[in-house]
């Protein structure tokens, strides 16, 4: 499944979306950064409430598919620049963690 | 043995905002280096929980990255306060991170212990009141002596 089809999917808000065809092949919810750093794989749906921009270095050097923000956590204009610029699919949902990380395993089949 | 490539970057201490910037440029280099994915991502996060490290404890400092035909290797430098107790500090869960680091997400108590499972080598030269030296290494496939 591409990050857009997991998207459409879920109804999520596209924060930013400069990789559309990723493929999402699993998923990982955490806000403790290194946490999420050693444990998310590579291909990962990441489901946090964090939004400083500390979480787009994460999801780009831990190769995440993509950030799912829990919650409508509130995200600033410069960290959705900022994973425009560094191509990481920064997407958001008024969905608590839980909730997300349920429809995320269905839809992948978990 | 040949010259290792060497990229040197320095750290800024106790800026967020630029933190994780010399692993990203590294992952790049890599990555255009056509090195392979898994080397590439261990190497990133390792390197990034040192730079954290640095950031958040060590005062920024230095970091140099040599790119062996074998093997990739990673010394960050400090002139921090140094590491009183080496093993309690490569304990999971054992952090001196204050809450205002804490609150962006890092301070786990993970750092140190994510980088000794990403790397193939890992030695810390620490002294209280000097600094710290945190010297990594990551084999390439299939290189990794027995």
């Amino acid at each position: 499944m591409t990050a857009t089809q997991l998207r459409e999917a879920l109804s999520l808000q596209i924060l930013a979306e400069p990789d559309p065809q990723r493929d999402v092949t699993g998923g990982y919810a955490g806000d403790l950064l290194s946490w999420v750093m050693g444990r998310a794989q590579s291909g990962d749906a990441w489901v946090t409430i964090m939004t400083n921009r500390n979480i787009l270095a994460v999801a780009s050097l831990a190769d995440t598919a993509c950030i799912v923000v829990a919650e409508d956590s509130a995200v600033e204009e410069d960290v959705v620049a900022l994973a425009t610029e560094k191509g990481i699919n920064l997407y958001r949902s008024p969905l608590a963690t839980f909730d997300l990380c349920c429809r995320i395993g269905s839809l992948l089949g978990v | 043995m040949s010259e290792p490539v060497k990229f040197h970057f320095d750290v800024a201490g106790d800026n967020f905002a630029s933190a994780g910037e010399a692993s990203v440029k590294v992952k790049k280099l890599l990555r255009q280096l056509n090195m392979d994915p898994e080397t590439i991502r261990r190497v990133s996060i390792a390197m990034y929980e040192g730079e954290i490290n640095m950031v958040i404890h060590g005062n920024g400092g230095s970091a140099d990255v040599y790119l062996y035909p074998d093997r990739v290797k990673i010394v960050l430098a400090d002139t921090g306060p140094g590491i009183a107790d080496v093993s309690l500090a490569m304990q999971e869960g054992f952090s001196t991170a204050k809450d205002n680091v804490r609150a962006l997400g890092f301070g786990a108590g993970m750092g140190l212990p994510n980088m000794k499972r990403y790397t193939d080598v890992m030695e810390i030269e620490s002294e209280v009141g000097k600094g710290t030296t945190v010297t990594m290494e990551v084999f390439l496939p299939g290189k990794k002596p027995c």
